[in-house]
């Protein structure tokens, strides 16, 4: 390859590093002008301080929580809050029945939504149902009481037999009826709508408070859900419309289940063809059911947003709260540790830094100036990284990850020292600079790709698996290789390639850090190299050129002088 | 030129050579001294003491104090308890202060209670206390063992995919654990509090350890790739050799990365006094060191010694065909 080419690739690399630095300057430079995001990356929970919030749970006089429950809804509450992004979120309990949440920064109404709403989804069928309004006004006609209830609705009949499925009007008794035409839905919010037993009926009011329902029992539910994702409805030709919805997919039971209950509705006429999905004690939907749905996969409907469609589809991937809770309180909290262990931290690791420029010029001299300037480089875009991720991806630095920082130093110049060893090898070996770097860089570059693929490895493992603190660190580490990757390929090598052209660094300055003569370079005379290239055949030459480069020179000095052996 | 580069030109050139390989069971007995010291401190110690994000605790709220000073219950808590209550003291909503400790026992519940009340001038209705659970719970517990189990399962067989050999992947596996297992031998020795940030040190540690490994056996693979006909070195010398000419890459490595943990341990503790900052840099400044030594004294001659029940035949024989797949693999591209 031409020295020509090699520049103007080197060049172009440093043009792409240019680019993509820009674009994340520009990317957060826009977040600060239109979204009041800052230009510094936001403090985890232990240097910033942040919310805690106090969630009591709702449940019943005389009911006691249990352990089990109480774990369960931490463990669930830990993944809502994790979903939302790598906010290094804490989740604690207090008392043995309060669950504590603490949130960097200041959390806003539909992150507390999102955390404490049980989403406890269930599917009964449609016994009856009427607009609140009608019933209201045949309340009003019999004086508040409704023993003989007027034409519409009609008298209901006291059930004549046990129920035999989810939808057997027998389910109904006068006092279930009662409660039917008369409670408001405040009232039936009240008496515990969320907590009903899923054996028994249930009188309850639709979400947006206009319609009334006596409902079965439930007949599939939250838990036998294996997936949700929130998107865009599909219209009844197939075409996506712009309502939105959340995707099911349920497990086996859960598939079994539905399939049978939506074979029964179809052949149901009136009100008792509707179907009805429950959430956290309203009626979100009452869709009818056209046909039955055996693939376990239904889709839900209802007055949705994107935001709203896709928090309940995180609520429901990570299964329904086994209580609601409330909040009890929620106030601000300051650092556990604090601004000044961090300020040490940061003073401790400049120190340290300084010290690994005054080592470096110990042992690279001149080319220690391409140590340096690649780790200001690597400093320089991780800190666009972490920032930008801060802003779009809720990422907090604590100071756990910036210990993992200041070892991503060592881990980030080892890509140069492995590269530079290598290339001073080649050197040692006799080789010119500039195909030395060539050379020294083909082995190096194999090396430095798998040891950080193991590195990515473990982010990406770790990030997938763990919960809690342990993403936050999978997250700093996975920036940090991919940083040393970008900087090793896009700077350090370009950079050395262009600097092997100049003559300081070609002519083996003493200062350069890759004088030949003090590496120990064996001098392969050129005539004795083309003789053993004419001596040999092409791929004999090949190979035996390997095996002497193989050999330690020491093994090939004592070669030369005991003769041809 | 440095001296240190006269000696990597000896060590390259084979001149000067250190028996990585040959003196194994040497390595192998200062490790096991080694870690077994570390482990017998720590037990003498008790073992870890975790801190209370793991066991939970108890806590105080003392709402509306004269001052809203985080100090004068750090003080209190010394005074009544002792200084190794792990007090976490913090301000809520900017007008009440939250004291966080060990899970006490009643009396010194109540007693605290009380002295907190008098050191903040409050009535001791205003003082009110409960029990807090572990915010590292077990779930995150399991679920971080359950992805690291996952993690080391895949990594060797990556690893065995890359060297062609699954040797390599036991002998980084045995050099991680060895580093982990000493690095909290002597976090345990120290007699440190178990913190999250701890815990995160850890697994940087992990990751540290097995990207070093790494780093040294593809010059391992590298100089044992290809056939040795006009070679007079046997296996194990070849090993020996890649640790050898890697060796100042190794030193280099280890002090840049020692050098800015150092500069935290010494320099922030003395900024600082004891803090989360030091613990962690304490178990990185150990599993740094343990790291690099790790690779060069266990993994190394660990690799050499499995691979020693083949001939030396079959070593070469399956690195020549290696190296045929790779050319020919090499073409089709």
């Amino acid at each position: 390859m031409s020295t020509q080419s090699t520049s103007r690739r080197a060049i172009r690399a440093l043009t792409w590093l240019l680019l993509i630095c820009a674009a994340l300057a520009a990317l957060i430079g826009s977040g600060v002008i239109w979204d009041k995001q800052s230009w510094v990356p936001k403090l985890a929970l232990d240097l910033e301080g942040g919310t805690e919030i106090i969630l009591a749970p709702q449940i019943q006089e005389g009911t006691q929580l249990t352990e089990e429950q109480l774990a369960q809804a931490v463990g669930i509450i830990r993944q809502r809050v994790d979903s939302a992004g790598v906010s290094e979120s804490e989740v604690s309990t207090q008392g043995g029945t309060n669950i504590v949440v603490s949130i960097p920064g200041t959390p806003d109404q539909a992150t507390l939504d999102r955390i404490r709403s049980s989403a406890k989804l269930e599917f009964r069928a449609v016994l009856l149902t009427d607009a609140v309004v009608s019933l209201e006004a045949v309340g009003g006609t019999n004086g508040g009481t409704t023993e003989t209830p007027a034409p519409t609705p009609p008298p209901f009949p006291e059930p004549t037999a046990d129920p035999t499925d989810g939808s057997d009007t027998n389910w109904i008794g006068s006092a279930l009826y009662n409660t039917y035409l008369t409670a408001t839905c405040d009232e039936l919010d009240a008496a515990g709508a969320n907590v009903a037993d899923p054996a028994l009926p249930l009188v309850i009011c639709s979400d947006d408070g206009l319609f009334k329902y006596v409902l079965g029992p439930v007949e599939v539910d939250g838990s036998m859900i294996s997936d949700a994702q929130g998107n865009y409805l599909a219209g009844s030709n197939g075409v996506q419309t712009n309502e939105w919805g959340v995707y099911l997919t349920f497990n086996a039971e859960g598939t079994t289940a539905f399939s049978t209950v939506t074979k029964r509705l179809t052949v149901l006429t009136g009100v008792r063809n509707q179907f009805a999905i429950v959430l956290d004690g309203r009626v979100i939907s009452a869709p009818r059911t056209l046909a039955a749905i055996a693939d376990g996969k239904p889709v839900i409907s209802g007055s949705f947003t994107e935001l709203s469609s896709k928090t309940l589809a995180d609520q429901l991937k990570f299964g329904a709260l086994p209580i609601g809770f409330e909040v009890q309180s929620s106030e601000t909290v300051t650092p556990t540790l604090g601004v000044a262990q961090l300020q040490s931290g940061l003073i401790a690791g400049a120190i340290g830094l300084l010290l690994v420029i005054i080592y470096s010029l110990i042992q690279y001299r001149a080319l220690a100036f391409v140590t340096i300037s690649s780790l200001v480089i690597a400093f320089g875009l991780t800190y666009l990284v972490i920032t930008y991720l801060s802003a779009a991806n809720g990422y907090r630095l604590s100071l756990a990850g910036v210990a993992g920082l200041i070892v991503a130093i060592g881990i980030t110049a080892d890509s140069f020292i492995v590269y530079f060893e290598r290339v001073r090898d080649e050197l040692r070996e006799g080789r010119a600079l500039g195909s030395a770097v060539e050379a020294g860089w083909g082995r190096a570059f194999r090396t430095i790709v798998v040891s950080d693929a193991v590195n990515l490895l473990a982010a990406v493992v770790l990030f997938v698996l763990a919960v809690g603190n342990v993403r936050g660190f999978a997250f700093t580490l996975g920036v940090t290789t991919v940083v040393d990757l970008l900087v090793v390929i896009l700077f350090t090598h370009p950079l050395l390639q262009l600097l092997a052209r100049t003559r300081f660094f070609a002519s083996g300055h003493p200062l350069s850090g890759l004088n030949p003569k003090s590496l120990g370079a064996v001098y392969r005379g050129r005539a004795q190299f083309v003789v053993n290239e004419a001596i040999t055949g092409a791929a004999r030459g090949k190979v035996s050129k390997e095996v002497r480069k193989r050999q330690t020179i020491a093994e090939r000095r004592a070669a030369e002088n005991g003769g041809d052996s | 030129m440095s001296s240190i580069t006269q000696f990597g030109n000896r060590l390259y050139t084979g001149e000067t050579s250190i028996n990585f390989i040959g003196r194994r069971t040497l390595w192998y007995i200062i490790s096991i001294v080694g870690i077994s010291l570390a482990i017998g401190a720590a037990a003498l110690r008790g073992g870890f003491s975790f801190g209370i994000e793991f066991r939970g605790g108890s806590e105080f709220q003392i709402s509306n104090p004269a001052q809203v000073d985080t100090s004068i219950a750090v003080d209190t808590v010394t005074s009544d308890i002792g200084a190794d209550a792990q007090t976490r003291v913090t301000i809520v909503g900017g007008s009440s202060v939250r004291v966080q400790t060990d899970q006490l026992t009643t009396e010194e519940n109540d007693a605290l209670r009380a002295s907190l009340a008098t050191a903040y001038s409050v009535d001791i209705n205003s003082v009110t206390s409960s029990f807090i659970g572990a915010s590292w719970g077990s779930d995150i517990t399991s679920q971080a063992l359950r992805a690291l189990a996952i993690f080391v399962v895949l990594v060797s067989v990556v690893m065995a995919l890359y060297f062609r050999t699954w040797k390599m992947s036991v002998a980084a596996i045995v050099a991680m654990l060895h580093d982990l297992v000493l690095t909290a031998a002597v976090y345990g020795a120290f007699g440190l509090e178990v913190t999250p940030a701890a815990v995160i040190g850890l697994l940087t540690i992990l990751g540290y350890s097995l990207y070093d490994t790494v780093v040294v056996f593809d010059k391992v693979r590298e100089n044992t790739a290809i056939a040795y006909d006009e070679s007079k070195r046997t296996f194990a010398e070849s090993v020996n050799l890649a640790v050898n000419q890697t060796l100042v890459r190794s030193i280099n490595t280890s002090i840049v990365a020692i050098l800015p943990v150092g500069a935290i341990l010494f320099i922030g503790s003395m900024l600082l006094g004891a803090g989360t900052l030091r613990d962690i840099a304490l178990s990185l400044f150990v599993g740094i060191l343990s790291g690099a030594y790790s690779t060069m004294f266990i993994a190394a001659p660990l690799y050499a010694q499995l691979r020693e029940g083949e001939t030396e035949d079959r070593k070469q024989g399956r690195a020549q065909r290696t190296e045929i797949v790779r050319n020919s693999a090499g073409a089709v591209r």
